[in-house]
């Protein structure tokens, strides 16, 4: 600490240390801790908050779980969507891994550099784009009358049209395009590294394509693999937009649950709770990734 | 060409293959605006028109969101960059482990979902007896922009050789002296794309502003309830500007980002070359 007053002198450091300590106390960790804190209380009306039925209670995050059957194979509504959620997720985010690996894998070991840097400019463009107009442009596609359902009745490949937007299948085809390139550079960067001279050798002693790749290219991908997880599994649980635009109410997400407790239910103490649970997900998630592919948390930041 | 083989050949494929699935669905959608059709389509094609671009232009609503949206993101700039700067300069000044420690709690907001940060934003302002509105986006957005822009400050800060700034306190410069003239001219390169890339992350956030923005309107608010309610292929023509600026301002951010690398490689070798000249003179 004395460190940064000998560097910077006494105005300049107070001036560091106040800005710093703004935003991580009270921008950071003091609203994290209310919110949990605001999660154990009951949903009172305003004169009876601080009053004797304000008391703290587990009950908030007991109603997530209430009603649940698991012999009779039934579960109340929210534990329904929160389960969807955790599902849904974890399909696109091995989606985007498989549909990824191989173009990763063309960028870092097989394209010439020239295309290598042209073909990357093309990828950032879309990652630029509005989450929000890319998970529009699938809303366009996926219409009843829209272009996919004409295309695919013109070729005889149905005989009617598909309501692609009335089950999970249209927000899962919508998170997998919007969230595919968060895995796609961590891929790249990892791959990158990787001394081509170890595939030639391996192919040099006989080892066909796919054992290369499977004790070879995929080890050395660990980290991006990790990372690419990690971000689009947080990306997708979290996502907010893409199903209440490609979603039915039957298709409900978690964070619309929130939504709702928030402002449609006015039962903010709930909602809390659930976005606690939320962050939970997604932190034993993060920290899952981190054990098994052994990674650390400054890798993940870049 | 020749002598390539199978799979190299239905690896290329595939990246085609691949490059199209990212473009069709923009394609689609900037087609769209320029169909009759009231419902934003490519089939059936009713006819070719720009009146949709007219409708957008007359929308009041739209106005009021765009101007809202670079409010909150001048505003992001104004608090996530100094704070962005403050905090890296901090932790190059720490030890070890208090580095380490404070480190991940300010990349923690990354890893955090934006609703998250939405939520909590909004519950501990509430608490203090402050409603949700602009302001509290632009509080919200900034807790984790400018975890953005201290890595960018940073990563420039590890480059940066302290001798210099004791040099100049040993020739008689203050402190602030020091800063504005030592360090200062060499953090603006990471302090310029910073402001940058918080402008966009501002702009474009969705999920952090949804829950801090009260009444207020964003403009990719604005878009998701006129998708939701009132959908006409003006959200398209909207959707065509923002692809336009935003292809524009990716390729030339990532044209300066390269030159910008082939300078920092240049002066290396150059500085390479003259030690190799000093070593031959010595």
């Amino acid at each position: 600490m004395s460190e940064v007053f000998r560097r910077y002198g006494a105005p300049l450091g107070l001036m560091i240390l106040l800005l710093t300590g703004i935003w991580v106390v009270a921008m950071v960790v003091l609203p994290y801790f209310v919110m949990v804190e605001y999660s154990f209380h009951p949903n009172l009306p305003g004169p009876e908050i601080g009053g004797p039925k304000d008391i703290y209670t587990l009950d908030n995050y007991a109603s997530l779980f209430r009603g649940i059957d698991i012999l009779a194979w039934d579960f109340p509504d929210d534990f329904r969507v929160f389960l969807r959620t955790i599902w849904g997720s974890a399909v696109v985010t091995a989606v985007c891994l498989v549909v990824c690996y191989p173009v990763a894998f063309y960028l870092a070991k097989v394209a010439t550099p020239d295309r290598v840097g042209f073909l990357l400019l093309l990828l950032v463009v879309p990652f630029w784009i509005n989450e929000i107009l890319r998970t529009f442009s699938w809303y366009i596609i996926l219409a009843f009358n829209g272009p996919l359902n004409a295309v695919l009745l013109a070729l005889g490949l149905l005989d009617k049209p598909v309501r692609w937007l009335s089950g999970s299948g249209g927000v899962l085809i919508g998170m997998t395009y919007a969230f595919l390139l968060f895995m796609m550079f961590p891929l790249y960067n990892a791959l990158q590294t990787l001394d081509r001279n170890q595939i030639e050798a391996a192919r040099d002693l006989g080892a066909p394509g796919w054992r290369i790749h499977w004790r070879i290219v995929i080890p050395h991908a660990k980290p991006g693999i990790a990372v690419g997880c990690i971000m689009v599994f947080v990306l997708a649980a979290s996502s907010y937009v893409v199903p209440a635009l490609l979603g039915s109410p039957g298709t409900r997400w978690f964070t619309e649950t929130i939504y709702q407790w928030f402002f449609e239910g006015q039962n903010w103490p709930r909602g809390s709770a659930y976005a606690f649970v939320l962050l939970g997900l997604c932190v034993a998630f993060i920290l899952a990734m981190m054990r098994i592919f052994r990674v650390g948390l400054t890798d993940i930041a870049k | 060409m020749t002598g390539m083989k199978a799979s190299e050949r239905l690896l290329q494929a595939y990246v085609v293959l691949f490059l199209l699935y990212l473009f069709l669905p923009l394609a689609i959608m900037v087609a769209a605006t320029f169909n009759t059709s009231r419902f934003p389509t490519v089939t059936p094609w009713l006819g070719t028109t720009t009146r949709w671009f007219e409708v957008l232009w007359n929308d009041q609503q739209m106005w009021r969101a765009l101007w809202n949206s670079f409010v909150v993101a001048f505003a992001v700039i104004v608090v996530s960059v100094p704070i962005g700067v403050a905090a890296a300069m901090l932790l190059s000044s720490l030890h070890k482990r208090a580095r380490t420690f404070l480190y991940a709690v300010m990349v923690s907001p990354l890893l955090t979902p934006g609703v998250i940060i939405g939520i909590s934003t909004l519950v501990f302002w509430e608490r203090l007896g402050v409603k949700g509105g602009l302001h509290l986006a632009v509080i919200g957005q900034s807790s984790f922009i400018a975890a953005y822009v201290m890595l960018m400050v940073l990563a420039r800060l590890q480059r940066f050789d302290p001798s210099l700034e004791e040099a100049a306190l040993d020739l008689g410069a203050s402190h602030a002296q020091a800063f504005r003239r030592v360090l200062f001219p060499h953090l603006r390169p990471a302090i310029v794309s910073g402001a940058v890339l918080a402008f966009f992350q501002s702009f474009e956030n969705y999920n952090t502003t949804l829950f801090t923005r009260g009444t207020d309107t964003t403009l990719t608010i604005f878009i998701a309830s006129k998708v939701r309610t009132g959908l006409t292929p003006a959200v398209n023509a909207l959707g065509v500007i923002l692809i336009v600026v935003t292809v524009v301002g990716a390729i030339g951010y990532e044209i300066l980002r390269r030159r910008e690398a082939a300078r920092a490689r240049e002066a290396t070798r150059r500085a390479q070359e003259n030690a190799l000249g000093d070593l031959r003179k010595a």
